[in-house]
Formats: C-alpha cells, structure tokens, sequence
C-alpha cells in the first residue's frame, strides 16, 4: 500500500514543479488524480504557517482567503498547467496566470494541521480563461467550502 | 435578423460586463472593448461566450484576437452568421 503511494504521488509531481509558487505561498502537497475535466489534490495546512499568528489572535484558524488559495491553486493553476501541456504549449517559465473571479462559500472551520482535498471540475477553459466548480473536503470528508474559481493562464 | 438588432443583441451582451464608471450610453460602433469600455481580458471572455450562446456560432482564438471594437465583433458575427 505505502508502495502504490509513491507511485501516485510521483505521477503527477511535474505538474507541482511547473507550479508558479514556493513556501509559504504553495498550497498543494499532491495530486490524487488530474484529467482534461477534473483535478483532485492533498495539502496539510502545517501549524507552522505565518498566518495562524494573526488569524485569529490566540485562536487560530486558516482564513478563507488562504482556502480559496488552495483551491485556486489545485483546482485552477494545476488543471490549467495539464490543460496547457496538453495542447502542447507548454513552455518553460513563460507561464503567466491571474485570478479574475472567485465565489466561494465557506461552511466548516479548517484548523492548522489539518489535510484537506480538493476535488475541481473544469466548466470550460477558452480562449486561454479557465473556470470551475471547486470543492473542499476535510478529513472527515466532510464539505469544507465550494464555489466557482475562474483565472486567465497564458504562456506567451 | 437585421443588422440593427443584432447590435442591440450585442450591446445587451456587453453591457452586462461594462465596469461601474461606464455606462451603456458609452457603447457605439467604434468602441474598443478594452481600452474605451474598460473591460478586461476575462470579462471579454464572457462576452465572447454569451455572443456564441446569443447568436449560436462559435469563435476561434484568431477571431478573438481580431475583436478589438464593436464594429470588429459584429464583423466577426455577421462573417459568422453568413451575413458578409
């Protein structure tokens, strides 16, 4: 079992290194699974995280805009960089990406040390503007928030 | 569909995305999408997509990079729509 493990965490580990982020601002561990419609991915928000200091004073807790991150960055940044490569025009450093809209709703709580999974399905990606439905578990597989993410990736 | 209703179409379209400080009295023929009407990349996107619902065509990358004005989307419309 640990075996098959790696395997699947080295699938898709050239996706992660073509990721445009380094620590602390990289949120995702793992993908579980990435084709043309949808991608699935691990992160563990470690308690080491600068934010958990200020968010909140003595109590903390990730702030929304960090999951919406994490989200964006599997659900969005990870399929759009799959979705590049496989139109081939994939080159090296020469990926340009900004959000343009996100709608997030956010139901449960996500405390540090926590691993979260977020599964994401394309609603389109045209004209180099990629949209999608996001959605985030917690270990417990329990609906931490959803919504819909849309950014534009270029590589001109 | 004449020619007049399908820029009432299109202004109806792009009037859904027009920034706060621009109003509709500010879409004519000549308007530049990005640099008159101040809509940016993603939303010219959207207008892209609900013109193919509206007017049930579908654009490529090359008419996209062609549609700078009102006048270049209605071109690409009507070229579209067999109508040039």
């Amino acid at each position: 079992m640990k075996h098959k493990e790696v395997i699947s965490k080295n699938k898709y580990d050239h996706i992660i290194q073509k990721l445009p982020y380094e620590r602390p601002f990289l949120f995702v561990d793992e993908l579980l699974n990435i084709n043309e419609n949808r991608v699935e991915g691990c992160f563990t928000f470690s308690d080491t995280l600068s934010f958990y200091k200020g968010h909140f004073k003595g109590n903390p807790v990730t702030p929304g805009v960090i999951l919406t991150e994490c989200c964006a960055q599997i659900g969005l940044v990870c399929l759009g960089i799959f979705l590049l490569d496989q139109e081939m025009q994939w080159k090296e450093s020469s990926l340009k990406i900004g959000l343009s809209s996100s709608e997030m709703e956010f139901l449960l709580p996500v405390f540090p040390n926590e691993k979260v999974r977020v599964c994401s399905e394309k609603v389109y990606f045209r004209f180099n503007k990629l949209k999608c439905k996001v959605k985030m578990y917690n270990e417990a597989d329990k609906l931490v928030c959803k919504g819909s993410i849309s950014g534009m990736l270029t590589n001109t | 569909m004449t020619k007049e209703e399908r820029y009432q179409k299109l202004r109806a379209i792009i009037q859904v995305y027009l920034p706060e400080d621009v109003s509709v009295d500010n879409i004519t023929m000549e308007s530049h999408f990005i640099n008159e009407l101040n809509i940016n990349s993603a939303n010219l996107v959207d207008i892209v997509l609900d013109v193919e619902d509206a007017f049930d065509i579908m654009l490529e990358n090359d008419d996209m990079d062609s549609m700078q004005t009102v006048t270049d989307a209605l071109s690409i419309i009507d070229a579209k729509l067999g109508n040039s």
